[in-house]
């Protein structure tokens, strides 16, 4: 039997399991909604344009500031990946920004950004920055020696070093840093959301709380879960396109 | 045996150290890799640097390839000083092929795009690269597979197409430090016939390092014998066998007897 169909059947006893301890001990529909009425509804809400609208708003909020976050955690992430002294020096700030949960910040932009779109593609970038900035230094830092001696034989200049030997060699940490970059992206977005303003499907999934409409509120997380994957197989994609050499990309399913 | 000490020359394809030393600083204070050095390799000679780890060959070697900055001494590159104060000579660097243990090839490019990369650094246009990469593949033996990835290629493969990388810019002089070590002993065997042959076809100066004292008798025409603590060049022996050397001189008497010479000299 296939991989695939012994997940299909998983999923589907799974589905079966959770429909029938719903209907058999009475369960709620505000706490639990069984599967086929969270389906129906999940299909019915792909017809309201309102949907298509917050989700576009937060898949706009994650692509901003995922976009952000690579540039800066990429540009930055190269330049202390090359320079050892000023990462020396930057370093105890690192380590503080990473101990802190970024989500704790979540008030504080609100309050400098306001309730907008742009509070939230702040915690978006905040969020997905630094996985890419410290793959990046990994990357950079993680160049073969013996791949610089050959550049160093060759009257290679810094910029061609750069190009030619570095970016490649960092390339497959960049793509991981990105990879859990954007899932926190998405994070940042809807948690963004939650907090406040009025739009995207974060404030979809509030509004539904506070409504009691549980089987709206999984719809919403169905949603959510595949813009996820779309977003995730994207950044997936990249890695087998742009690095087909490595071994992280060949050994992929 | 005769001590033979080459006369300097200053002709491109030439190398000359005079007075080059080399300490290391490390944690337990100075380490002195390689002793105040006089050496010199004409042009289109074949010379081997013959010692045991630790004594000094391939520091040698690498203050040549301008990696390391003597700690005195001047190095001479086809009659030009390798160093001015901190400055590499680039020109000099220019006159020099360097072919590593590890053959360091580049996993992203194809063999093609690796051993024309020298050659793209200088701003060679593609179809020239593509062409002259396709000739040294020939050269060295892997026509074919040009277009496959380092990943695809056996180490003795490898080798050679770093052997063509080095080639790619014509220098005149190929360093090359232990190049077939990581190679199992049969594929050596192969590939110290097959460098004998592209040297003979191309007219380059060589200077190999080896802790193989069968190798370097077979490639060279001088072998300098190297001592550690501190490294120095013991010896300087000639290898007055004639070329193209078929493998099967290694049985002849008088290889055997320089053989043993080095190798008891080394076991001191």
């Amino acid at each position: 039997m296939p991989a695939w169909l012994g997940s299909l059947i998983l999923l589907a006893l799974f589905l079966t399991a959770w429909e029938g301890y719903v209907r058999l001990f009475g369960v709620s529909k505000l706490v639990l909604p069984p599967p086929s009425l969270v389906l129906v509804e999940w299909a019915r809400s792909l017809s309201e344009p309102n949907v298509w609208f917050h989700t576009w708003i937060t898949v706009w909020e994650t692509v901003i500031g995922f976009f952000f976050a690579t540039l800066i955690g990429i540009g930055l992430g190269a330049l202390l990946g090359k320079m050892p002294r000023l990462e020396r020096m930057l370093n105890p700030f690192i380590v503080a920004t990473q101990v802190v949960p970024k989500v704790a910040l979540v008030p504080l932009f609100v309050v400098w950004f306001g309730f907008g779109i742009t509070s939230k593609v702040v915690i978006a970038s905040v969020l997905a920055f630094f996985p890419i900035l410290l793959n990046t230094m990994l990357g950079v830092k993680s160049v073969d020696w013996g791949h610089r001696e050959v550049l160093a034989s060759l009257n290679a200049t810094r910029w061609q070093s750069v190009v030619e030997l570095e970016f490649p060699s960092a390339l497959p940490f960049i793509l991981t840093g990105m990879e859990a970059g954007v899932v926190l992206a998405i994070i940042g977005a809807v948690v963004g959301e939650y907090l406040g303003g009025s739009e995207g499907l974060g404030n979809l999934a509030v509004r539904d709380m506070n409504a009691y409409d549980t089987t709206a509120l999984f719809a919403v997380i169905i949603h959510l879960s595949i813009i996820g994957f779309l977003f995730y197989g994207a950044v997936v994609a990249c890695r087998r396109f742009l690095i087909p050499w490595h071994e992280s990309a060949r050994l992929q399913g | 045996m005769s001590l033979a000490a080459a006369q300097p020359v200053t002709s491109p394809g030439a190398i000359e150290l005079i007075g080059a030393e080399k300490a290391f600083d490390t944690d337990t204070g100075s380490v002195r890799a390689l002793a105040r050095t006089d050496f010199s390799v004409r042009k289109g000679e074949f010379a081997v640097l013959l010692g045991p780890s630790g004594c000094g060959k391939t520091t040698l070697l690498r203050l040549i390839a301008g990696l390391e900055h003597p700690s005195s001494g001047i190095v001479r590159i086809g009659g030009r000083n390798l160093w001015d104060d901190d400055r590499r000579d680039t020109s000099a660097v220019a006159d020099m092929g360097m072919v590593f243990q590890d053959a360091n090839l580049f996993p992203w490019l194809t063999v093609e795009d690796n051993i024309s990369l020298p050659l793209k650094l200088r701003g060679t246009e593609k179809r020239t690269r593509r062409s002259k990469a396709a000739a040294l593949c020939a050269l060295v033996g892997i026509k074919g597979f040009e277009k496959r990835r380092p990943r695809e290629l056996s180490g003795g493969m490898r080798q050679r197409a770093a052997i063509a990388r080095a080639l790619s810019y014509n220098p005149d002089i190929l360093l090359m430090d232990e190049p077939f070590g990581a190679l199992d002993a049969i594929t050596r065997d192969m590939m110290n016939i097959e460098l004998q042959r592209i040297w003979l076809e191309t007219s380059k100066t060589i200077l190999l390092v080896t802790h193989s004292i069968m190798e370097a008798v077979f490639l060279a025409d001088r072998v300098a014998l190297l001592s550690p603590r501190p490294g120095r060049i013991q010896e300087i022996i000639d290898v007055p066998f004639a070329r193209p050397r078929d493998i099967t001189v290694q049985s002849a008497p008088e290889f055997r007897d320089i053989a043993d010479h080095l190798r008891s000299r080394l076991e001191h």
